[in-house]
């Protein structure tokens, strides 16, 4: 049973690692919303796997050994090549709305990822299934397992590329497969086919098969495409693939929002990309402002023009160019944080050369970190906070990050830098400016709304927002703005033929002198969001500027249904920039997955139904279907909560999402015992479990806002610390419910084990993307109380199987 | 001499034949622009460049798998990371550059010719560069093929545009840019017209249409590809 559990472990790390990993890869060579698609419907595989047991169990449970052997070798073996199949199917994802051959190719990728989750899937099915009797202990080391594979493949991130990574996990499968084929009697066929695998994998798999096939139409495809360009650097951990790119003959000069009046233009710069897009750009500095001047003529300088000296805070420093503006703007001091340690390393060290050791700058200090964390910790008294553009256009403009959360431009996050900024000081955010406008009118909501929790009663005389083609400034002040800062805006304005959008006591008539809107949109905005009707305003407007919260952190969601149908008729007319691809594609995901999912449990119930007694079928996978969809609610909405105090989505995901798989099969290992110990023989220990959670997550709920406020001083081991042990006890009762209604099941009937692991395995899929889409629409909080809500609707539905 | 003229007429004769005539989908396709011009603004497209649109043959500049969809109003991938545009946005960005037939215009992006290719047919000279070699090379021997004499092209750096032949009537940039390239803005003449199109791949999101003054002020006007106003419709 020993050589079982453990193999049940590796396969667990192994899954899970595994999709950790192809998150990472398919957002480099695709997107990340449509990575996300193509993963969350690759885990039917798991549902699909309780279908397969339950058709096929009276031929598969006597050989089990030999199934899971076989199953476990498949899945390191479809690992490596459905990964290496999929590298090779031309799928556009930009071409989608032209072409519906795309949606072929789509289905294709999802196939191929299938596959491989079928057969981890099948591992841990037919271990509940056979072994049933044992479920608890095998749920914990399931459980257990997935805990350690998501701490493995962050840390194997940082040490190795991911395509190392993946023949490396690809091996933790094959040793489950090999100690449970020591349990069989014979063993040669199969033995001879897991040290043939084995063999290929210690020899290596052809790194030619493996590299990873880029989209042609990202950002660093592109630039190699360019005469004499390559690739100077590449650079990979968790938080991204940097590649550094330079082209001599058609140098980058990367330089948003420069005016089109300038006489400067930017020196030779090398193109730094993320994920293969998202290009920022080192730029070389010799040392001589002068040589640099174009970064006085942009609007994100502006801040600079109101200030004769300058104590300034750069979040998100990126490859440096906000440093070299503060720089040459000769502030006096300059604390840069930036979240990825090898992004600050390119500057400060390996182009130190080229980028005039800016970073050497005794003025200049460089912190990695998240910056709401930053800000929310030190605390410190600055003349400007300075937020660049953290992000492409060619990201901004199609909607695609609809899906990431962002704890930048939240209401609490402007309140927070407005907290660190001396007084008189200014916070400057630049953002693209899309057409019809969007992030500029939600930016103007967030910080009147910011300003007004913050007791200022008249917003509008501490904001001002100026643009040019395609960038805004924000500039929200400490104090109200003068009328000499006025003047100032004004000239710094028109010398560079930017137009002010707001001002306080603008004319309207100045608001679209040199980059004409067909109307003076952004300006009119400001003038409805600070009238009474704002709300009437923002209710009205086509796309979804409310602001963002920190429980509803996206601040890059603009979809609105009900101006999908014009933007789709006007597709053809150009309007294809204008589809929020992020939201609808959360929603085709749903849809395909509650589809496929149902498909699986129902199509296959009619063919085995009488398997096990009459109703327990409706019952059991009642409160398995629960079960799913609450555990994933819970766990999805707390990574969140804990993103924000830990200050690091590496952290927050490796010590909240192991902490709760590990913590949770703490819990599924004890839950016997808790059943065995109960002092009420008349309260079902679901009943107990369900209770504690339900408290424990409204309590939550309720004190971590203060909890976290309190304590986000704390050093990173202390918060970490702090973090798991709220977290141990909330995990502990969730890994309860599951073991305890499988124990009953395989008491009462047998036969629906699988379809429990089944259905349990659909609902989980299922709730991740309702999760996020149900945090868009209300926030975490409301996800929250959902879940507690199905949790009790479970533990009622047990209670009514028990009494039956 | 003549008889072999007729053989090679006659061996010629079944090639010709075999290629489909597309003069009828090319006037669907034209229809089907008409049609969509007033969504960029009140003006409907200028015949002539409906009526070029309708004779450029857009199938000659698509790589053979694209041919079935040539006369679709869509872009579609040429290679290399690249597209060649939607006819309507081509149409939209070539009415933008108010064309004369003695324009001497400068293109930065070559890509497949065609944006080229139909501005030859309404304008003096095109001078055209394309910074993908490739690119540069295909486009270049299939322009001169199809006969665009008055199409000039090279590989390079766009940025500092082609000061030989500078100044320009119109700049029609193609290439995705960060800011407009301040000599660019110098390379065009008093009165002249520059179109940027900005947006991801296949999803033209607007386009920038800068205008510099006979006394040299720039203005800058977003043609949103849509004409999308009322912005707070009602409920």
């Amino acid at each position: 049973m020993r050589r079982l559990l453990i193999a049940t472990l590796l396969v667990s790390a192994a899954a899970i690692g595994y999709e950790i990993l192809l998150m990472r890869v398919l957002s480099i060579v695709q997107w990340h919303h449509f990575a996300y698609m193509i993963i969350s419907l690759a885990l039917l595989g798991y549902g699909a796997s309780g279908t397969f047991i339950a058709v096929l169990r009276n031929r598969l449970e006597p050989r089990f050994e030999l199934a899971f052997a076989g199953s476990a070798l498949f899945f390191s073996i479809s690992m490596v090549v459905c990964f290496i199949l999929a590298q090779r199917v031309p799928f556009n994802a930009l071409e989608i709305v032209w072409d519906s051959g795309q949606f072929l190719n789509l289905a294709v990728l999802y196939l191929a990822f299938f596959v491989p989750f079928f057969f981890a899937a099948c591992c841990i099915g037919l271990a509940f299934t056979c072994r049933g009797s044992e479920c608890s202990r095998i749920y914990f080391f399931d459980l257990f397992g997935a805990g350690l594979g998501a701490i493995l493949v962050i840390a194997l991130l940082f040490a190795v590329s991911p395509q190392t990574a993946l023949v490396l996990l690809a091996v933790l499968p094959l040793l489950g497969s090999i100690l449970v084929a020591s349990m069989l009697a014979v063993r040669l066929p199969l033995g001879a086919a897991q040290f043939a695998w084995l063999l290929l994998l210690a020899v290596g798999v052809p790194q030619a098969h493996l590299e990873l096939r880029i989209s042609e139409y990202k950002g660093l495809a592109q630039a190699l495409e360019v005469v004499d360009s390559r690739i100077l650097n590449e650079r990979s951990s968790p938080l991204g693939l940097i590649t550094v790119v330079d082209s001599p003959f058609v140098p980058v000069r990367h330089a948003p929002g420069l005016s089109f009046g300038t006489r400067h233009i930017p020196p030779p710069q090398l193109a730094v990309f993320t994920d293969a897009d998202g290009m920022s750009a080192i730029t070389r500095f010799d040392g001589q402002p002068e040589s640099v001047a174009y970064l006085g003529d942009m609007t994100a300088a502006l801040p600079f023009a109101l200030l004769e000296e300058s104590a300034v805070l750069v979040l998100g420093a990126g490859a440096g160019a906000d440093v070299l503006m503060a720089l040459y703007h000769d502030a006096s001091r300059i604390d840069a944080v930036e979240l990825n340690p090898q992004m600050s390393e390119l500057v400060a060290d390996t182009y130190a050369d080229f980028a005039g050791h800016i970073y050497d700058d005794r003025r200049v200090t460089v912190v990695t970190g998240e910056a709401r964390s930053f800000v929310a910790r030190r605390g410190g008294a600055y003349d400007v906070i300075q937020i660049g553009l953290l992000d492409s256009f060619g990201a901004s403009g199609a909607g695609v990050q609809a899906l990431n959360e962002s704890y930048i431009y939240t209401v609490e996050a402007l309140i927070d830098y407005i907290d660190n900024l001396a007084p008189g000081g200014f916070l400057a955010i630049t953002r693209w400016i899309k057409m019809p406008p969007r992030d500029s009118v939600k930016l103007i909501a967030t910080a009147i709304e910011s300003l007004r929790q913050s007791g200022v009663s008249e917003p509008g005389r501490r904001i001002a927002m100026i643009r040019s083609w395609n960038t805004s400034t924000l500039l929200v002040k400490r104090g109200d703005i003068t009328p000499t800062e006025i003047d100032r805006i004004k000239a710094f304005s028109r010398s560079r033929s930017f137009d002010t959008a707001w001002l306080p006591g603008m004319r309207a008539e100045d608001a679209n002198r040199y980059n004409r809107l067909p109307r003076p949109y952004i300006h009119e905005a400001a003038v409805a969001l600070l009238d009474d009707n704002a709300g009437d305003f923002l209710d009205r407007y086509k796309f979804y500027v409310e602001p963002a919260t920190d429980d509803r952190p996206y601040f890059f969601h603009f979809f609105r249904w009900r101006t999908l149908p014009e933007v789709m008729t006007l597709r053809k007319a150009g309007g294809a920039g204008l589809i929020e691809w992020g939201y609808l594609v959360l929603v085709a995901t749903l849809l395909q997955a509650a589809a496929l999912g149902l498909g699986l449990i129902l199509v296959p119930l009619a063919l085995a139904k009488q398997a096990w007694p009459a109703g327990a079928g409706r019952n059991f996978g009642f409160y398995f279907l629960l079960l799913g969809l609450a555990f994933l609610f819970v766990e999805m909405a707390f990574i969140q909560k804990f993103t924000l105090f830990l200050g690091n989505p590496l952290y927050s995901v490796a010590v909240v999402l192991s902490g709760f798989l590990l913590f949770a099969g703490l819990g599924s290992a004890a839950s016997e015992r808790l059943a065995r110990r109960l002092p009420w023989p008349a309260v079902s220990p679901v009943t107990v479990a369900v209770a504690a959670i339900v408290l424990l997550a409204l309590l939550y709920v309720a004190v971590l806002p203060v909890v976290f406020d309190k304590s986000i001083g704390l050093t990173d081991t202390a918060r970490i610390v702090l973090s798991l042990a709220l977290i141990a006890p909330l995990a502990f009762f969730m890994g309860m419910p599951f073991p305890l209604g499988m124990k009953r099941v395989v008491r009462l009937a047998p036969g629906f084990v699988p379809w429990a692991w089944g259905i349990n395995g659909f609902a989980s899929v299922v709730s991740a993307v309702l999760a996020t889409l149900l945090a868009i629409e209300f926030g975490f909080s409301v996800v929250i109380v959902i879940a507690t809500s199905l949790y009790a609707v479970a533990a009622w539905d047990e209670a009514a199987i028990r009494s039956g | 001499m003549r008889a072999l003229i007729v053989l090679a007429a006659m061996l010629a004769a079944p090639a010709l034949a075999d290629e489909p005539d597309y003069t009828a989908q090319r006037a669907d396709l034209v229809d089907e622009v008409r049609v969509y011009a007033g969504y960029a603004g009140d003006d409907p497209f200028s015949d002539d460049v409906l009526a070029t649109l309708g004779r450029v043959e857009r199938h000659r500049f698509v790589p053979p798998g694209e041919v079935r969809y040539a006369y679709e109003n869509r872009p579609l991938p040429i290679g290399h990371g690249q597209t060649i545009s939607q006819p309507y946005i081509v149409a939209l960005m070539t009415d933008l550059l108010e064309p004369n037939e003695d324009d001497v215009v400068l293109e930065v992006g070559t890509g497949s010719g065609y944006q080229a290719a139909v501005l030859a047919e309404l304008v003096g000279h095109v001078y055209t560069i394309e910074i993908i070699e490739a690119l540069a090379t295909s486009a270049g021997e299939r322009l001169q093929r199809l006969g665009y004499d008055n199409v000039t092209t090279r590989l390079g750096d766009g940025y500092y545009g082609w000061q030989e032949h500078a100044p320009f009537d119109s700049i029609i940039v193609t290439a995705a840019a960060s800011h407009v390239p301040p000599p660019l803005i110098e390379q065009l003449k008093p009165g002249g017209r520059m179109v940027i199109p900005v947006g991801a791949r296949f999803m033209t999101q607007l386009l920038l249409l800068l205008e510099k003054g006979n006394d040299g002020e720039v203005v800058t006007r977003q043609i949103g590809a849509v004409r999308f106003v009322p912005l707070t419709g009602e409920h």
